[in-house]
């Protein structure tokens, strides 16, 4: 289980989290929509402990993510995040990508990576480019294999930080095909996004950021269909 | 505060070995830069096929110890051809050559490195091929090349301390000399090495400087 | 044309004790090589460490190396430590000062060569649980490496050319020094160092050569 208790973030005098509440539980998948600059990314980061924040609390499975006696390496290898830029490491083939933080991390054997590797390779619809290094990949491929690095640490929960906002039109489809996927087979995740028809099909829960704040939380039916929040319907508005 | 058995005749000695470095360090960043500039500009019009010649002679003063090429110069000079010339000469000669086979390169890349386009646009406006070097290649080439140049003569003053070999008493040579004498190796040295380093440090700094701001536009 | 006679026949004879000098000096070249990248990662951790201390470390380290003369830096490490009481061989001289100078020069490379990795790459190690070492290890090094590699392969050069400075601490067995001593003995100086140039000119052409087929072989990305 996440819960965020009452988080309040700044960058400088810029306060882009104005005390959030929020817990999702296991096996729920939430999405987050919002205009840019809404806070809802860097909610994101602070999940994981990319970020410090300023005030309130962050736990997951009980554990308070920026307690100073948390081990945030240890932490990390329960929730998997995946950004924008996909930040493949050009240096390492497909496979070796997938493999490197299962052996640095995990400690896991070399064979035990590669299997675990190839899995999470297949799973993405990557098995036939292993060998390949990352700059012989599309967009798209190479956001997929970022997901199949991230699900290779056996995580618990996976963060998906507007995954598909830096692909060319065309390549967004299999990257959420593959995301449908892992909602289906009950992974918890939180997806920051702006495609609306996918936030509406596989979310349990949509929530609404605008400037900092949590406006509306609630099922897609109930959210897309009688948004109450009056920001939220000109935002809903803008984007049909 | 500290003992030590230097006189002030010494540090006059110690100057004038500064002075000969600094001497022989602007003869040779002067003619190595024109000799340079001429050999980079040849090099980029004709082509590298036919400066083919020229890029491999350059080259070779770039793969020989400078060490080398002064010993040979000079045993070329006064022993194959029999001429009286002094070490000072002999060294200033090599220093300049060897100046200009980088600076050649730093040169041409510059040049290389204007967009042809902006160079058509300067013709097609009815420029004279020197109009357009003057006007167009030359402001943005030193942009590119200036701070690599401070760094080529930088390069050329700490190498200067080389020409011992064909007896110029230049700093490093006239400190090696007291030391013989005094016996006092570590504070010399923190002289001499404190001159170059006063000398090139802020140099170097505002070439960096110097990069660092045109390279953000 | 020339009064003076050339013995060509004479200095050849004295080829293989030249081409021993040069083993001499590649060996020299190559430590210093390993030394110097190895203390240059190190200096560029320290760098990176954010504590005050190591980076004055590093930055005073660069700075002298980058500014002083290398012939200098060889000559501090022989005389210079021998007013501390350490006293060490031509050879030891001349491989510490070359390191040195490699180390600096290396140092500033790579912080050239982070400067074009992206800060999203840590970012994406350390949100796979690895801490800032790992990272480090396994995702910034070997693409700062890459990078830096034709700056590493110039160094090598520079390297070479150095260890002809070995003759201010009367370094007598590389290349310059096997050469100085025989001209010492016959006097036929143009002709000995005119093969001796053209051995350094060949081994520069070999590194040149064989760093760029060892590029194409390492760097397949």
């Amino acid at each position: 289980m996440i819960e965020i208790q009452n988080v309040h973030k700044s960058f400088g005098a810029l306060q882009v989290l104005k005390g959030i509440n929020l817990t999702v539980a296991k096996g729920e998948v939430l999405t987050v929509i919002g205009g840019s600059g809404s806070g809802k990314s860097t909610l994101l980061t602070c999940i994981n402990g990319l970020e410090q924040i300023d005030s309130g609390r962050i736990l997951v499975d009980g554990v308070e993510v920026h307690a100073k006696s948390t081990d945030l390496n240890k932490l990390r290898e329960k929730i998997g995040i995946v950004f924008q830029q996909w930040n493949a490491f050009p240096h390492l083939t497909v496979l070796e990508n997938v493999m490197l933080a299962q052996i640095k991390v995990l400690k896991r054997s070399k064979s035990d990576a590669e299997a675990e590797a190839v899995r999470q390779l297949n799973h993405v619809g990557l098995a036939d480019k292993l060998k390949v290094y990352p700059s012989r990949l599309s967009g798209g491929q190479q956001q997929r294999m970022a997901i199949a690095r991230a699900l290779a640490m056996s995580p618990d929960y996976m963060l998906f930080d507007e995954v598909t906002s830096a692909l060319d039109p065309q390549l967004v489809g299999e990257v959420l095909d593959t995301l449908r996927m892992l909602a289906s087979e009950g992974m918890t995740m939180i997806c920051v996004t702006h495609e609306m028809k996918f936030a509406r099909e596989v979310s349990d829960r949509v929530a609404f950021f605008h400037k900092g704040v949590m406006a509306e939380i609630a099922a897609p039916e109930e959210l897309f269909g009688a948004p109450k929040d009056p920001e939220l319907q000109k935002f809903l508005a803008a984007t049909h | 505060m500290f003992d030590t058995a230097l006189t002030a005749k010494d540090l006059v000695f110690l100057a004038q070995g500064a002075g000969m470095t600094l001497f022989v360090t602007a003869i040779s960043v002067f003619f190595g830069t024109i000799m340079g500039i001429i050999f980079g500009v040849i090099r980029y019009q004709i082509g590298p096929w036919w400066a083919a010649p020229l890029t491999f002679v350059l080259d070779v003063f770039r793969s020989i110890p400078l060490l080398i090429q002064l010993v040979l110069a000079n045993a070329f000079v006064t022993t194959v051809l029999g001429l009286r010339v002094s070490g000072f000469t002999v060294a200033c000669s090599v220093l300049s050559l060897y100046t200009a086979a980088y600076c050649s390169e730093i040169v041409r890349g510059g040049i290389e490195a204007v967009p042809p386009t902006l160079r058509r646009a300067a013709r097609s406006l009815g420029m004279t091929w020197g109009q357009d070097m003057t006007y167009v290649v030359l402001p943005l080439a030193t942009r590119v090349a200036l701070p690599s140049w401070i760094g080529l003569a930088l390069g050329v003053m700490k190498d200067s301390a080389l020409v011992y070999i064909v007896q110029v008493v230049e700093l490093l040579k006239s400190t090696q000399t007291l030391i013989t004498r005094l016996q006092e190796p570590l504070f010399l040295l923190m002289i001499c090495g404190l001159f170059y380093f006063l000398i090139s440090f802020p140099i170097a700094r505002f070439g960096g400087y110097l990069e660092k701001r045109w390279s953000n536009d | 044309m020339f009064n003076y006679n050339f013995r060509w026949n004479q200095a050849l004879n004295s080829l293989p004790d030249m081409l021993e000098g040069a083993l001499v000096t590649m060996e020299i070249a190559i430590l210093s090589m390993v030394i110097g990248i190895t203390v240059a990662i190190l200096l560029t951790l320290f760098r990176l460490s954010g504590n005050r201390i190591l980076y004055a470390i590093a930055t005073t380290w660069v700075e002298i190396a980058r500014n002083t003369p290398a012939l200098f830096q060889i000559y501090m490490v022989h005389f210079g430590l021998g007013g501390f009481g350490i006293h060490l061989s031509p050879y030891m001289s001349l491989l510490i000062g070359i390191a040195f100078n490699n180390a600096g020069y290396l140092t500033e490379n790579f912080r050239g060569a982070l400067k074009a990795i992206p800060e999203t790459q840590t970012r994406a190690a350390r949100s796979l649980g690895m801490s800032p070492l790992q990272a480090f290890q396994n995702v910034i090094l070997p693409q700062m490496l890459r990078i830096s590699f034709l700056p590493m392969t110039n160094q090598m050069v520079w390297a070479i050319l150095m260890t002809s400075l070995g003759a201010v601490v009367a370094m007598n067995t590389d290349l310059y020094g096997v050469t100085s001593e025989l001209n010492a003995r016959t006097f036929r100086t143009f002709e000995l160092f005119a093969i001796a140039a053209v051995i350094f000119y060949l081994i520069t052409k070999a590194i040149t050569l064989s760093a760029r087929l060892l590029a194409a072989r390492l760097f397949r990305y």
